[in-house]
């Protein structure tokens, strides 16, 4: 986004994941599809950091979050991390980046092992990654610590089942941590929390950004939690960008037709709000058969003769990128 | 005011877990008016849906009703006969589960479905039935040429619009949706709350909504019912409710809650956690996490009284809400409890 000297952790240049949807008769048929769960995302992200991936169930964000990770493999473009293509890692070096690099589940109630105790779901990826005994306790310590469960010692020998929502999502946080990633995709990790609980696993993440300095992807469909941890927000839909930069101009400014629909749908906790009807048509596309050109178009209130013929390019517009003819220069 | 629609006096409703009775909702008292939506908020665990369950009486096997009266149209429903209570189900209460996909069978079409309500439990033709359904779907935004098609074939709003139609079929007075858009994404979910608003303006239906999302309760409420550990905790107009709550989880809520129309400040989360049922505090069930407690707290439990007018709080320190109003909004308030 922002001019800068430094090379980026994390690039993103037309990457690509395609699933084949149909089983082998269909392929023989010929009547196979491909449904396109990323398509040309490109973005960039410098050390330090946080991002969130914004949008509904279905655009893409996750699947693009699994392929920073490598989780999945890019079908097309390229995935660089610290300058290096991932889909070509292997053996070792596919090791040594699974050390830098983490993933935070949705689901803290299914995401530990439940016959481990806390001491052992911890000592795990240490024990992976060959990090001598002695030092185990010291680096558990400071892992807890890092996500603010500071009397460890209380936690250290219960079982999941034992804790709380909010405190096993920590953990799950602090195991994360444990090997001090540089880069951690976190894909809605207080969606199944309660709201009293939520505020405080939020305050952690933007604690352990503050004190590691950690480049950090943020993926939800909650606009107002993206906020609160991430400056700047990259919004996808059916598999492409949409639009792109600093999170507080996107949600006073959006420019995307659709953006301003997902901004305009998000209720606030008060009284006073807008009960206007959405600027958006209803009814989700099928991601099997988008429509031509601009895949949004068929919802958009602005569509016009071109989105239907032409998918919108990259338009820059100060600080932000965004993905929409009525922005793009007359060509 | 008019006659309430159903009105809770001290309904409590108790699970038997192994030879312990846990008590799930504890005399639970407010009013559901005609033509009104109702939010039931709070966490998980706190009741809520137990008490929505409660009022189609479809409990889980090991619950019952263990006191209170739910008089919805002058006649008390906890009393009432399983046959009786049939009757009730679907022509004058309606269910909209959490999940549409669990309630519609996958191996009929939803058309058949819609079907089967009206004409088994509605007593109507089939082609009455059949204009019916196009009705109720027309009421809901879907085609109704989707009458035909099978629940998989729907995206998880359209599903819920579905149930919606379905809770809709035999006219009900009372609507009760469990935490109907809570797995929707905000865009969908808008556009059920604003189904469910026009509804009840052009209907007059009552809806029950249970959220843990006081978001929602702000876009689509006249009153809200807050409940804590099986206790109601505060009650009143939504919009008096939450601008001046007067019960400190309340506050405490609205602390933790973003906010994307002001300014991105802190957000205060509750320290610790609802307390386990089996178990629970002596007196206000809350004082263990509320930075005002005083030692009655402990041990005295907090009448449900009046606030202003009918906004209701079950709180000791009611008369000084204000002054823990403006405490409760600095976020070293929330940092230890007392």
């Amino acid at each position: 986004m922002r001019d800068t000297q430094d090379p980026p952790l994390i690039k993103l240049e037309a990457a690509e994941l395609h699933f084949p949807v149909g089983g082998v008769l269909a392929q023989l048929q010929g009547r196979s599809t491909v449904v396109k769960a990323v398509d040309g995302v490109t973005f960039e992200l410098r050390r330090g950091e946080s991002v969130g991936l914004l949008g509904e169930s279905g655009c893409g964000k996750t699947s693009t979050g699994r392929m920073l990770v490598r989780l999945d493999k890019a079908t097309g473009g390229r995935v660089e991390f610290d300058g290096e293509d991932i889909s070509a890692l292997s053996g070792d070096a596919l090791k040594r980046f699974r050390s830098r690099v983490q993933l935070i589940f949705q689901n803290p109630f299914e995401a530990l092992n439940p016959r481990f105790t806390i001491r052992d779901v911890l000592a795990e990826p240490l024990e992976n990654a060959r990090i001598p005994k002695t030092e185990h306790e010291g680096r558990i310590l400071r892992a807890m610590a890092l996500v603010k469960l500071g009397d460890a010692a209380q936690f250290m020998d219960r079982y999941p089942h034992q804790l709380s929502g909010g405190q096993l999502q920590r953990i799950v946080m602090a195991r994360a941590l444990i090997l001090e990633p540089e880069f951690v995709v976190a894909d809605e990790p207080v969606s199944m929390l309660d709201v009293s609980v939520r505020a405080g696993v939020l305050n952690v993440f933007r604690d352990v950004r503050a004190k590691t300095g950690i480049t950090a992807i943020y993926i939800s469909h909650d606009l107002a939690l993206v906020r609160y941890v991430c400056e700047r927000t990259i919004v996808m839909y059916l598999g492409r960008i949409v639009e792109d930069g600093p999170t507080e101009d996107i949600v006073a400014n959006p420019l995307h037709p659709y953006t301003q629909a997902l901004v305009a749908a998000v209720p606030v906790p008060h009284p006073d709000q807008s009960h206007e009807p959405l600027p958006i048509g209803r009814g989700a596309p099928d991601p099997r058969n988008p429509p031509s050109g601009c895949t949004f178009r068929d919802r958009c209130p602005r569509a016009f003769d071109r989105c239907a013929v032409e998918a919108p390019g990259p338009t820059r517009i100060q600080n932000r990128i965004v993905h929409c003819h009525l922005h793009a220069p007359e060509t | 005011m008019t006659e309430p629609l159903l009105s809770l006096k001290g309904l409590s409703i108790a699970y038997k877990v192994g030879a312990h009775d846990i008590i799930a909702v504890e005399g639970a008292t407010f009013d559901v008016q005609p033509g009104s939506i109702v939010g039931l908020v709070g966490e998980s665990g706190c009741g809520k849906t137990t008490l929505a369950r409660s009022l189609t009486r479809v409990l889980a096997a090991n619950a019952r009703i263990a006191g209170g009266k739910a008089v919805f149209c002058g006649q008390d429903i906890v009393g009432l006969s399983e046959r009786a209570m049939n009757g009730l189900r679907w022509r004058e209460i309606a269910f909209i589960p959490q999940s549409a996909m669990n309630s519609l069978d996958p191996v009929y079409t939803v058309g058949s479905q819609l079907a089967e309500v009206l004409t088994r439990r509605g007593g109507m033709a089939r082609a009455a039935a059949r204009k019916r359904s196009e009705e109720l779907f027309e009421w809901v935004g879907i085609e109704t040429n989707r009458l035909g098609d099978y629940p998989h074939q729907f995206s998880g709003g359209m599903r819920q619009r579905v149930a919606i139609a379905l809770a809709l079929a035999l006219d009900p007075k009372l609507i009760i949706a469990d935490e109907p858009v809570t797995a929707l994404d905000v865009i969908v979910q808008r556009q059920i709350l604003d189904q469910l608003r026009e509804l009840k303006e052009r209907l007059g239906i009552s809806v029950i909504l249970v959220t843990h999302d006081i978001s929602v309760v702000a876009y689509v409420c006249d009153r809200v019912v807050v409940m804590y550990a099986g206790r109601v905790v505060e009650t009143g107009p939504m919009a008096a409710t939450l601008t001046a709550p007067a019960h400190p989880y309340t506050m405490g809520l609205r602390n933790a809650f973003p906010d994307l129309a002001g300014a991105a400040g802190e957000l205060t989360p509750i320290e610790g956690s609802p307390p386990d049922l089996a178990n629970p505090p002596a007196g206000c069930r809350f004082a263990p996490r509320c930075p005002f407690a005083e030692a009655r707290c402990r041990t005295d439990v907090p009448e449900l009284l009046p606030y202003e007018g009918d906004h209701l709080a079950a709180c000791h320190r009611i008369a000084e809400a204000e002054t823990l109003r403006a405490r409760a909004v600095a976020s070293e308030t929330w940092e230890v409890p007392a």
